[in-house]
C-alpha cells in the first residue's frame, strides 16, 4: 500500500473506565480515525514500556494512553505511576530516534465519547505533521 | 519466561449482529481470510453470536472439533464476556481460553462513516484476538475458604443493628467501639425524629438484644490496631484501652465498617460562634432542650426568641464540605417543634438556604409553619450577620423571599444547624483497611446505586453514615443491607474469585522490593525458594491492577490474561498485512434518504414494524424474527435517542407498547 494512510494509533484503555468511554463513542456514532486500535487493560499504571516499543517496531505512528486519572479505583497514585511509565517510554523512544511527541496521555472517563474522538483527531493531526 | 504451548485449534465466530456489524464490515470476506490462518480450525459467520442457537452450535464445535481456544468478534466485552465464558465452560473448555473482540462499538459503529476501512480494522482486531487466544492460558478461579465471623467497627445504631442481624444469622460477631459506651451519636441523646423516641432509648433497646446474643462480643474503649490476612480470612488485631499493651486477635470472614460521622464544629467567629457566647451548635441545643424542664433558659436568662441558622459548614460552593448533610433541616425543625411543645411563648426564626425535609418529614415542616415559626431565606453569597450583644444576639439577614430586604432581629439564642462531617480518624481507618476515600472524605462504595454497601476491597463493607450523611432510618437500612450481603457471602464454605492476578517468575526475580513498595493492597511478600529470596503474590488479595508489573526491573511480573505474549501478540495482530477486496462505497456508505444512513439494519426493521401501530417487544420480536432480548436492547437505545417512545401498556397489562416518535397513537 503506497498511498499515504492516516497515522496508526495504538490506544491503551482501561477495562472499567476509559474503554467504556471509547465504546460510547461507537454507540453514539461519534467517529474517529479507523486506524486507531485499542487494547484494554485493568489500569494504565500496568502498561509495560516494552509493549509501547513493540507498537513502534510494528509500525504504529503513535501511542495514546486513555488513563483513569484520579478516578482510578486501584490507586490514588495512578497518575504518578502512569507518568513515570511515559517518561521511561520517552527515554527509550529518544534512544531509538522516535519523537517523544508520539506518546500522549489524557484522562478519559466512562462517558467521555466526544473528548476521546477529539483527542484522536488532534493526535492524528500531530502525528501527520511529525512524519 | 518459558515459551508456552500455543493454541492449535482455534474457533473464530464473526457476528453480523443483525446488520450492526455486517452493514459496515465485510464479515464474509473476513471469515474466509481468518479461516486460512494456520491455527484456526473453525471460522464462521453468525447472525447473532449471543443467540441461544449459536451458543449451542459453538458448544458442539468445541466438543466435536476439539477446539482449544475461541474468539468471538461481536460487541463490547462489557456485554457478553460472561455469556461466552459460560459457553466455553459448558463445552468443557477453560473459560479463559476465550477472547472477545469488539468489532461493533470500537469498529463498525465507530467507523460507519468509512465502511471500507472498517473492514481493514476489523481484520486487525480479529487477528489480534486470535494471537491473544493462542497465547492464552487455562486459568482456574481462586478458591477462598470463608470464616463465619465478622468484625464490626463502630457500635453506633448501624453497627449494633448489623451485629444483631449477623449473629441471628449464625455468625460470630466482634463489635468494636472506640468510646467507653456503645451508642455512637445516639448515646445520651434526647428525642429524635420521626418517632420522638429518645436516642438513648434506641441504644438501650439494641443493647438489650445484644446482651441476649452470646455470639456477639462487644468491646468498648477499643480500637482496631491492625488488619492482616486475606479475604475470607482476615485477622483483626483489636487494642483494648485500660489494659495497656493488650492486643487481641480475631479471625474475620468479613469486616463491616460502621464508624459513623462527627458533627461539624463551627470555626471561631463563624456566625459569631465563640466560646461561652450565645451562639451554640445544634448538638448543644438538643442537649439543652432535653435537660430543661419547666422553662428554657441559657446562662441564667430565659430564652424567648431563637434564631436557627441552617447549612452551617455544609453546601459550601468554595469550601471543603460541598455536600448537603441530609438530616439537619429535619433535625432543626423537629427540635423547634419539641421546644414549642415543651415550653410556652417561644418565637422561632429559621434562617435557611433551602429546606430539605424530604419524604415524610415534610409533615414536620408543615407543622412548624402552623406553630408560627418564621422562615427567612438567605443566599450563600450573603450569609446572615451575627453580632453578640450583652445578653442578646443581633442577627441581620437579606431575605430572598422579600426581594432581599434586610431584616433584623434580636435573639436570646442563635442555634447553628450543623451537619455531619467525616470522622477525624477516617484516614487512619481507611489506611488500615485500604478502603478508598471520596472527595468528600467519606468512605467510598463501589457503586452508589448498584453496589452501595461494598467497597473495592473484597469483603470489606460499609454501613451507616461513615459513607456519607444519613439519617437514622437510612443508616440502619444500609447497615442491614450490608449484614445481609455479608451473610450471603460467608454462609458458603468456599468462594471463587477471578484469577486475574499478578504472577512472579521466580527465576527472573532478584528481589529488589520495588513491587512490594508500590502495591497498595499488601499482596506481595518475600519468600525463599530453592535458596533464593524472591517475591510472591497472595492471590486472593491481589487486585490484578498490574501496577507492579512495569516497575519490575527484571520484567519478572505478568498479570494473568495480560501477559507479554498476549499483549504483544495483539500488537502484532493489528499490524499484520491484510488484503481485502473492498469496493469503495460498499453497503452502508451510500445511505438511504432521510438521514437514515447511520442507522443499523435492525433499527430500520423495528421502525418498519412499528410504522402501522404501537406494538410490544414480543410483538416486534415476532414481527422481525429476532430474539426479544436483542429487540429490547435496541429498542431501549432507540428510546434513548428519541426515535421511539412508550405508548402506554397493552390490554393484558403485561407489556409496554412502543410507537415511533411523533406518530399518533
Amino acid at each position: 500500500m503506497e498511498t499515504k494512510k492516516s497515522p496508526r494509533i495504538l490506544v491503551f484503555s482501561t477495562d472499567k473506565i476509559s474503554d467504556p468511554g471509547i465504546d460510547q463513542a461507537g454507540l453514539r456514532k461519534i467517529h474517529y480515525s479507523p486506524t486507531v486500535y485499542t487494547i484494554s487493560l485493568p489500569c494504565s499504571s500496568g502498561i509495560k514500556p516494552r509493549w509501547v516499543m513493540r507498537a513502534f517496531e510494528q509500525g504504529f505512528d503513535g501511542v495514546f494512553i486513555a488513563a483513569d486519572g484520579h478516578e482510578c479505583s486501584y490507586s490514588s497514585r495512578c497518575p504518578e505511576f502512569t507518568n513515570k511509565i511515559i517518561e521511561e517510554c520517552q527515554k527509550q523512544m529518544t534512544e531509538k530516534g522516535i519523537s517523544p511527541k508520539r506518546i500522549r496521555m489524557a484522562a478519559i472517563c466512562s462517558v467521555c465519547a466526544e473528548p476521546f474522538a477529539s483527542h484522536m483527531a488532534n493526535f492524528t493531526k500531530i502525528l501527520a505533521e511529525l512524519s | 519466561m518459558e515459551e508456552k504451548q500455543k493454541k492449535q485449534r482455534i474457533g473464530v465466530y464473526i457476528c453480523h449482529c443483525g446488520g450492526n456489524i455486517s452493514d459496515y464490515v465485510d464479515v464474509e470476506q473476513l471469515r474466509d481470510i481468518v479461516g486460512q490462518e494456520e491455527n484456526v480450525a473453525v471460522s464462521k459467520n453468525v447472525m447473532f453470536a449471543c443467540a441461544d442457537s449459536n451458543q449451542k452450535e459453538m458448544i458442539k464445535d468445541i466438543q466435536e472439533k476439539h477446539l482449544d481456544g475461541i474468539v468471538v468478534a461481536s460487541c463490547s466485552p462489557k456485554l457478553h464476556l460472561h455469556t461466552f465464558r459460560g459457553v466455553a465452560e459448558r463445552a468443557g473448555l477453560n473459560p479463559y481460553n476465550y477472547v472477545q473482540v469488539n468489532v461493533r462499538e470500537q469498529c463498525s459503529w465507530a467507523h460507519s462513516d468509512h465502511p471500507d476501512q472498517a473492514s481493514y480494522k476489523a481484520a486487525g482486531l480479529i487477528r489480534a484476538g486470535i494471537r491473544r487466544v493462542s497465547s492464552s492460558e487455562a486459568l482456574t478461579n481462586i478458591e477462598v475458604k470463608a470464616t463465619k465471623s465478622v468484625v464490626v467497627i463502630g457500635a453506633g445504631l448501624a453497627g449494633m443493628r448489623a451485629s444483631i442481624d449477623l449473629a441471628r444469622m449464625g455468625n460470630q460477631v466482634v463489635l468494636v467501639e472506640k468510646e467507653p459506651v456503645a451508642g455512637g451519636q445516639m448515646a445520651g441523646k434526647g428525642p429524635v425524629f420521626p418517632t420522638n423516641q429518645k436516642g438513648q432509648e434506641l441504644v438501650n433497646t439494641l443493647l438489650g438484644e445484644i446482651r441476649k446474643l452470646p455470639k456477639i462480643t462487644l468491646f468498648t474503649s477499643a480500637t482496631v490496631d491492625k488488619v492482616t490476612g486475606s479475604i475470607g480470612n482476615f485477622k483483626v488485631d483489636i487494642k483494648v484501652n485500660g489494659t495497656p499493651g493488650e492486643v487481641m486477635s480475631f479471625p474475620a470472614g468479613a469486616i463491616l465498617v460502621t464508624t459513623g460521622y462527627e458533627s461539624y464544629i463551627p470555626k471561631e467567629g463563624e456566625y459569631g460562634f465563640t466560646e461561652g457566647g450565645r451562639v451554640i451548635t445544634m448538638k448543644e441545643f438538643e442537649k439543652m432542650v432535653d435537660s430543661s424542664n419547666s422553662s428554657l433558659s441559657y446562662k441564667g436568662k430565659p430564652v424567648k426568641t431563637i434564631a436557627y441558622i441552617y447549612c452551617v459548614g455544609m453546601r459550601q460552593t468554595k469550601g471543603e464540605n460541598k455536600y448537603c448533610s441530609r438530616s439537619c433541616c429535619t433535625a432543626a425543625i423537629h427540635s423547634s417543634i419539641m421546644v414549642h411543645e415543651k415550653f410556652k411563648g417561644i418565637k422561632a426564626f429559621h434562617l435557611y438556604r433551602d429546606i430539605r425535609t424530604y419524604g415524610k418529614n415534610e409533615i414536620l415542616y408543615e407543622k412548624s409553619s402552623r406553630l408560627g415559626d418564621t422562615f427567612l431565606m438567605y443566599q450563600e453569597k450573603e450569609p446572615p450577620s451575627v453580632v453578640q450583644g450583652k445578653n442578646i444576639v443581633n442577627v441581620k439577614i437579606k431575605d430572598s423571599l422579600t426581594k432581599k430586604r434586610e431584616l433584623e432581629l434580636d435573639a436570646d439564642l442563635v442555634v447553628l444547624v450543623t451537619g455531619m462531617v467525616p470522622r477525624n480518624d477516617s484516614q487512619d481507618i481507611a489506611n488500615k483497611l485500604k478502603i478508598p476515600i471520596g472527595n468528600d472524605k467519606f468512605f467510598n462504595e463501589i457503586h452508589p446505586k448498584l453496589r452501595p454497601v461494598e467497597t473495592v476491597i473484597n469483603w470489606v463493607f460499609l454501613g451507616g453514615s461513615c459513607q456519607g450523611p444519613k439519617n437514622i432510618t437510612e443508616s440502619v437500612q444500609s447497615a442491614m443491607a450490608a449484614s445481609a450481603k455479608i451473610n450471603a457471602i460467608i454462609r458458603k464454605d468456599t468462594l471463587e474469585l477471578e484469577p486475574i492476578v499478578a504472577r512472579i517468575d521466580a527465576e527472573a526475580c532478584t528481589w529488589c522490593g520495588k513491587c512490594q513498595e508500590v502495591c497498595e493492597y499488601d499482596a506481595i511478600f518475600q519468600i525463599e525458594t530453592n535458596g533464593k529470596v524472591v517475591a510472591s503474590v497472595n492471590d486472593p488479595v491481589c487486585k490484578g491492577c498490574g501496577i507492579c508489573a512495569p516497575i519490575c526491573p527484571a520484567d519478572a511480573i505478568d498479570i494473568a490474561q495480560y501477559t507479554n505474549a498476549e499483549i504483544e501478540g495483539m500488537i502484532d495482530g493489528f499490524s499484520q498485512q491484510v488484503d481485502l477486496n473492498i469496493e469503495k462505497g460498499k453497503s452502508g456508505q451510500e445511505g438511504d434518504a432521510g438521514g437514515m444512513k447511520d442507522f443499523p439494519q435492525i433499527w430500520k426493521s423495528i421502525m418498519e414494524n412499528l410504522s402501522e401501530e404501537p406494538k410490544t417487544i414480543p410483538q416486534i420480536a415476532a414481527g422481525i424474527q429476532q430474539p426479544s432480548e436483542l429487540v429490547t436492547w435496541h429498542l431501549m437505545t432507540m428510546n434513548k435517542y428519541y426515535i421511539v417512545e412508550s405508548a402506554g401498556i397493552d390490554d393484558n397489562d403485561e407489556y409496554f407498547l412502543y410507537k415511533l416518535k411523533n406518530q399518533a397513537k
